[in-house]
């Protein structure tokens, strides 16, 4: 699975996910029509219950849609089998979310290497790689703490480090920052930033508008549909400090 | 005052809202209660029915035979004129016979069996007048069988059977307390027949059936001036001065020691619903430990709401400790209502003895006993929970902070080079080691059980051949079949209650890991693996405590056969037997927990990390 050129590394038509039935029906994801290109930073704004995590979701496979369809990089992925649906999040897909979801009884090398494990990797491949991504986020000296004694902030680089662990084709985060202070949310970005130099295509969902201002692209919704999409010139090339309004 | 509604609403609402997991516990401690107190109230009920037959066929107080050795005449005055001095002795108020008694070979309805003949007049006699429960009494071409003996075999009156191939009509059944009534085996000469079933002819039938293989002997009925002192009165006329270590001419018998044998089977029972009964309130402590930490998890939040309303840490333990002690009291009642119920069909003597045990004692302090149990089990089981959530911060409960799993680093290094199912399985077993201990002791109880089963079947057919060490065990089996066969019975009530229990606890366990591991499994999932991957692990975090505990039940089960079986004779079941007992309780815990392990793999894992977040 692979983009490249001018093609969408993701793009969904008529993207829809619905709860409930007839008088108590919900469109948490109403006609989303979307196009990623590769290598690019996508922000999604919007208000708290406006469907943005329910997208993540179905854009990640970790939920199915009730209508329309989905392809990463041309490849149609709303009808994959659960367990396409697996290897997909395994292999193409990284997530990165608010609560950080790592295991707790596992150090952050420990969890970083959980990816390539499941991927099939030998233990020393998937431990060596775990260590380089760590050291990427700058927590080489933490690899044999538990998530219990690392800060917020740490705990989302190791997260964010478990979400490269198989080189994904598109890293997904779910409000990144929600969690953090200003310093960690600094730190959280540079991450991105450094990502984004790298070419990695990203899709941060957050409800802080310094954030979104950090990206390439700006899209706004609201109950479940883009109520707009705007193309940002800063981008995270700037000074990303300035622009996400923490320097002070 | 208050306060106690407020505990007792709580109390009653938790437990309605929690319908399911409460009747399984309920079910648990009705199985352990039930058990225990029909092992307490088999207690002292051994006697009755020996003592109702006893007074009914005027039984002997001393029984005294002497048999001449093998290839002497047919009919040997010395062994007859050792039995003369005792009609005399000090002490004797009464005797009948000596009556002759011979070996023989009973054919009937397809069974071949050993028997001893007792040669009758046709007059009722003073002492040892067997009791006819059917027909009557014995009369030329006729005989008479001892009750359990004919209904192990099959035979009513009006049939016909052979002796040592002559014809005979069976006149009548009838029971005696002049024999155990597990046979007469006691009174064998000759390897060839062990354990004999008896029966009574008459005296010109008895001393024609006799051979110069097995010569006639004889038997002597004496009733004493002091029964109670019938013991020492076979001691003192036995060469040696122990009538248990005789070795000669004559053999006595005293009552109490017959009594003592018809009482063994109920003692069996006894022994093994005792043990069964602690068995079973260890998987029910481990039941009511499982699901009490399972529901912890989920009652946090709950614990946190009481306190942030005001309730204290004692009002918190109090709700918790108050729930659990209600079933167990409600269990506990139900539990000895049905042991009662119950123990008439275990103290049945058998057909070798009248009338029945009687009402089995259920006194308070049985009762007491019983309730003391399920209370104490379910007190030790939630104490430790209960004093943790009346101690957990309200804001962290509140917050429904889980508690920290534990941590395995060699265990998480070593699964790192397995395969997915296998590291994924091997890491949850590791978070909660005191569940998969639990796990583990369930199966191996219940294990145990099983293979106790085993030896008791493997042991049907083997009699047990006592001093003389010989004989044909395959061909005259019946009376010592019956017996084993009711121990059978019982044994397999026991390992059903304790499957039963197991398949409960097994259930428990995987839910309360499936919930544990909820978060875990949707993170999981969410970075690659997939449903099948995920169901494999948590399957093999039921399946692996359970192969554990299967290995364990093995030499547990031998143990608890040895304990029940009181050094009797045992037989040992094929290799395979054990082998299948392992792999299908292996297999029975994977499907018990198919279900709920498949909708733990299959939940949304959007909705998994939102209800995180949220």
């Amino acid at each position: 699975m692979s983009a490249t050129g001018n093609e969408s590394m993701l793009r969904t038509r008529g993207l829809r996910k619905e709860y409930g039935k007839e008088a108590s029906l919900v469109r948490a994801v109403d006609c989303v029509d979307l196009d990623v290109p590769a290598g690019e930073t996508l922000a999604v704004m919007g208000p708290s219950g406006c469907g943005k995590s329910t997208l993540l979701h179905l854009l990640g496979g970790l939920d199915r849609p009730s209508a329309g369809e989905i392809w990463l990089a041309g490849e149609r992925i709303d009808q994959m089998s659960e367990r396409g649906m697996a290897a997909l999040r395994r292999d193409a897909v990284g997530f990165v979310f608010q609560a950080f979801h790592l295991m707790d009884e596992l150090t952050a090398v420990e969890n970083v290497e959980l990816p390539s494990l499941l991927a099939g990797r030998s233990p020393r491949a998937a431990r060596r790689r775990a260590r380089d991504l760590l050291e990427q986020v700058g927590l080489a000296d933490r690899a044999r703490h538990l998530p219990s004694q690392l800060s917020g902030g740490q705990r989302q680089r190791v997260a964010i480090a478990r979400a490269l662990a198989n080189s994904p084709l598109i890293v997904l985060a779910d409000e990144p920052t929600g969690n953090l202070d200003s310093e960690a949310t600094l730190d959280v970005l540079q991450l991105f930033d450094s990502l984004h130099q790298t070419g990695q295509t990203l899709v941060i969902v957050t409800h802080d508008s310094r954030i979104a201002a950090t990206a390439d692209r700006l899209i706004s919704m609201r109950d479940g549909a883009f109520v707009d999409d705007t193309r940002l010139t800063g981008g995270t090339v700037g000074n990303l400090s300035a622009l996400a309004g923490l320097d002070g | 005052m208050g306060k106690l509604i407020i505990v007792s609403r709580l109390v009653v609402r938790d437990l309605r809202y929690r319908r399911g997991e409460t009747a399984m516990l309920v079910i648990a401690f009705v199985a352990a209660t039930a058990t225990l107190t029909l092992g307490l109230v088999l207690h002292g009920v051994t006697s009755h029915p020996y003592q109702q037959t006893r007074a009914a066929t005027a039984g002997p107080d001393v029984e005294a035979t002497a048999f001449p050795s093998r290839g002497g005449p047919p009919a040997d005055r010395a062994a007859l004129a050792s039995l003369t001095p005792l009609v005399r002795a000090r002490g004797v108020t009464a005797h009948t016979g000596p009556y002759p008694v011979a070996f023989a070979v009973l054919r009937a309805a397809g069974h071949t069996d050993a028997v001893l003949a007792e040669g009758r007049g046709q007059a009722p006699a003073a002492v040892d007048q067997p009791a006819l429960t059917q027909g009557s009494w014995v009369r030329p071409g006729g005989m008479v069988l001892e009750r359990s003996f004919a209904d192990a075999l099959g035979i009513r009156a009006g049939d016909r059977v052979t002796l040592n191939g002559r014809s005979f009509l069976v006149t009548g059944i009838a029971v005696t307390a002049a024999v155990p009534t597990s046979g007469v085996g006691f009174l064998e000469s000759s390897p060839q027949f062990p354990n004999p079933g008896l029966i009574w002819v008459t005296r010109t039938a008895a001393e024609s059936l006799a051979t110069l293989a097995h010569p006639l002997g004889y038997l002597l009925n004496l009733k004493l001036a002091n029964p109670s002192a019938a013991e020492s009165f076979a001691n003192i006329h036995t060469s040696g001065g122990s009538y248990r270590n005789n070795v000669g001419n004559p053999y006595l018998l005293p009552w109490q020691d017959i009594s003592q044998q018809d009482g063994q089977l109920i003692r069996s029972e006894q022994q093994i619903m005792l043990v069964a009964s602690w068995l079973l309130a260890l998987l029910a402590l481990s039941s009511v430990a499982v699901l009490v930490g399972g529901r912890m998890a989920d009652q946090i939040r709950r614990v946190g709401l009481l306190k942030a309303v005001g309730g204290t840490p004692a009002l918190v333990a109090g709700v918790l400790l108050a729930e659990y002690v209600a079933v167990a009291l409600v269990a506990a009642v139900a539990g000895l209502a049905a042991g009662r119920l119950a123990a008439p069909l275990l103290t049945s003597p058998g057909a070798g003895l009248l009338g029945t045990a009687g009402a089995p004692p259920l006194t308070l302090g049985t009762a007491g006993e019983v309730v003391g149990v399920a209370v104490g089990v379910s007190a030790a089981a939630i104490f430790i929970p209960a004093i943790r959530a009346a101690r957990t911060s309200t804001v962290s409960a509140l917050l429904d902070a889980a508690r920290q799993p534990r941590r395995r680093a060699l265990l998480i290094a070593l699964s790192a080079r397995l395969p997915v199912p296998a590291l994924l399985g091997l890491r949850l077993a590791a978070r909660r080691p005191r569940r998969v201990a639990a796990n583990a002791i369930t199966i191996a109880v219940t294990v145990s059980g099983l293979v106790a089963l085993l030896f008791a079947q493997a042991s049907v057919g083997v009699p047990d051949l006592g001093a003389t060490g010989s004989g044909d065990p395959g061909q005259f089996d019946v009376g010592f079949a019956s017996q084993t066969e009711r121990l059978d019975q019982v044994l397999l009530i026991v390992t059903v209650m304790l499957a039963m229990l197991a398949a409960v606890n097994a259930i428990f366990i995987a839910q309360a890991t499936v919930r544990d591991a909820r978060r875990n499994s949707a993170v999981t999932r969410g970075i690659g693996a997939s449903c099948r991957q995920v169901a494999a692990g948590l399957s093999a975090a039921q399946v692996l405590p359970a192969l554990a505990g299967a290995l364990a039940g093995i030499p547990g089960g031998i143990g608890l056969f040895a304990a029940a079986n009181q050094g009797g004779y045992s037989g040992t079941p094929p290799a395979w037997w054990l082998i299948a007992v392992v792999l299908l309780t292996v297999a029975g815990v994977a499907g018990l927990t198919a279900a709920p392990v498949r909708a733990g793999a299959r939940s949304s894992i959007a909705e998994v990390l939102q209800a995180e977040v949220a």
